[in-house]
C-alpha cells in the first residue's frame, strides 16, 4: 500500500517527498545571471564616472542621459547571461553553495559600484 | 484638488507602485519564510505555492514598472537643465546639494537592482513550484535575495520620497 496523502499530513509524510527532484541548474543560471547583471550596472556606473567619453556614449537618450545606457546595457547583459548560462549549465550538477557565493560577491561588487562615495573616487576632472 | 500630469506620474511611480511593491513583498516574504516541512501540510503546500508564485511575480512586475516609469518618465523632468528643475534647485544650494550628489545619484542606480533580483526569485519559485519545500537551502537563498531586492528598492524609495519633499516635480 502506497503512502496516503491526507489533508492533515505534513509534507514529509506525503507522496511529494517521494517525487523525483528537479535539477538545480536552471536556478543556478538565474542566480548567476542576476549577479552578473548587477555587477555590470556597478561597473558601468563607476566607469562612466571615470571617463567623460564613456559617460557621453552611454547617453542613449538625451532626456534620460547616461542612466539610459547604463540600465539598458545592464539589463541586456543580464538577459544574455541568463540565456548563455542556461545553455552552458544545462544538465550539470552544480554546487548550490558555490552559486550563492559567486552571486553574493557579484551583487556586493555591483552595489559597491553604484554607491556614490565609491564611484566618485574615480571621477574624471 | 488637482494634480498636474507630472505630479500624477510621480504619484504613480512612488506611491501607487510603491504600495503595491510593499504588499507583494510582505506576502512573498511571509510565504518564503514559512515554507517549511514542519509547518505546512500537503494541502497547505499547494495553496501557499500558488500564492507564493503570484506574489513573487507580482513583486518583480511592480519593480520593473517602478524603475521604467521612474527612469523614462519622471527622471527626465527631474534632471532637466531648466533653472526650476528639481536637480537645478538642489544643486544651487550647498545645503541641498547632497540630496542630488548622494541621494539621487545612489537612488537612480540602486533601484535597478531590485527588479533583476526579484525576477530571479520569481523564476526560481515558479520553477520549483510545490517542490521548493524540499529544497530548504534554495528557499533560504531565495529569501535572502528577496530581502536584498526589497532593501535596494527601499533605499531608492526612501531617497525618492525625501528628494520629492525637498524639491518636488511640478
Amino acid at each position: 500500500m502506497g503512502p496516503v496523502e491526507e489533508k492533515g499530513d505534513t509534507v514529509s509524510e506525503t507522496p511529494l517527498a517521494q517525487e523525483p527532484d528537479r535539477p538545480f541548474w536552471p536556478v543556478a543560471a538565474a542566480f548567476l545571471a542576476a549577479g552578473f547583471g548587477v555587477l555590470v550596472l556597478g561597473v558601468l556606473t563607476t566607469v562612466a564616472e571615470a571617463s567623460a567619453d564613456v559617460k557621453d556614449w552611454l547617453a542613449f537618450s538625451t532626456s534620460v542621459g547616461p542612466l539610459s545606457g547604463k540600465t539598458l546595457i545592464s539589463v541586456g547583459a543580464w538577459i544574455v547571461a541568463w540565456i548563455t548560462l542556461s545553455l552552458a549549465l544545462r544538465g550539470r550538477d552544480i554546487s548550490p553553495t558555490a552559486v550563492y557565493w559567486w552571486t553574493g560577491v557579484m551583487v556586493a561588487l555591483g552595489l559597491l559600484g553604484t554607491f556614490p562615495s565609491f564611484f566618485e573616487k574615480f571621477a574624471s576632472d | 484638488m488637482h494634480l498636474t500630469d507630472r505630479e500624477t506620474w510621480t504619484v504613480i511611480h512612488g506611491m501607487v507602485l510603491g504600495a503595491a511593491f510593499l504588499l507583494a513583498f510582505a506576502g512573498g516574504a511571509a510565504g518564503l519564510y514559512s515554507l517549511r516541512p514542519e509547518l505546512v501540510t500537503a494541502e497547505g503546500v499547494r495553496e501557499r505555492t500558488r500564492r507564493l508564485v503570484v506574489g513573487t511575480w507580482a513583486m518583480a512586475a511592480v519593480a520593473w514598472a517602478t524603475v521604467i516609469t521612474g527612469t523614462w518618465i519622471v527622471y527626465p523632468w527631474y534632471r532637466s537643465s531648466a533653472a526650476d528643475s528639481p536637480r537645478s534647485f538642489l544643486l544651487a544650494n550647498p545645503d541641498t546639494k547632497s540630496w542630488h550628489t548622494f541621494g539621487m545619484e545612489w537612488k537612480e542606480h540602486i533601484a535597478w537592482i531590485a527588479p533583476i533580483l526579484a525576477t530571479a526569485v520569481a523564476f526560481s519559485v515558479a520553477y520549483y513550484g510545490k517542490h521548493l519545500i524540499k529544497h530548504q537551502g534554495v528557499r533560504k537563498a531565495l529569501l535572502v535575495m528577496f530581502v536584498a531586492a526589497f532593501a535596494t528598492a527601499g533605499i531608492a524609495g526612501i531617497f525618492g520620497a525625501f528628494i520629492n519633499k525637498v524639491a518636488p516635480i511640478r
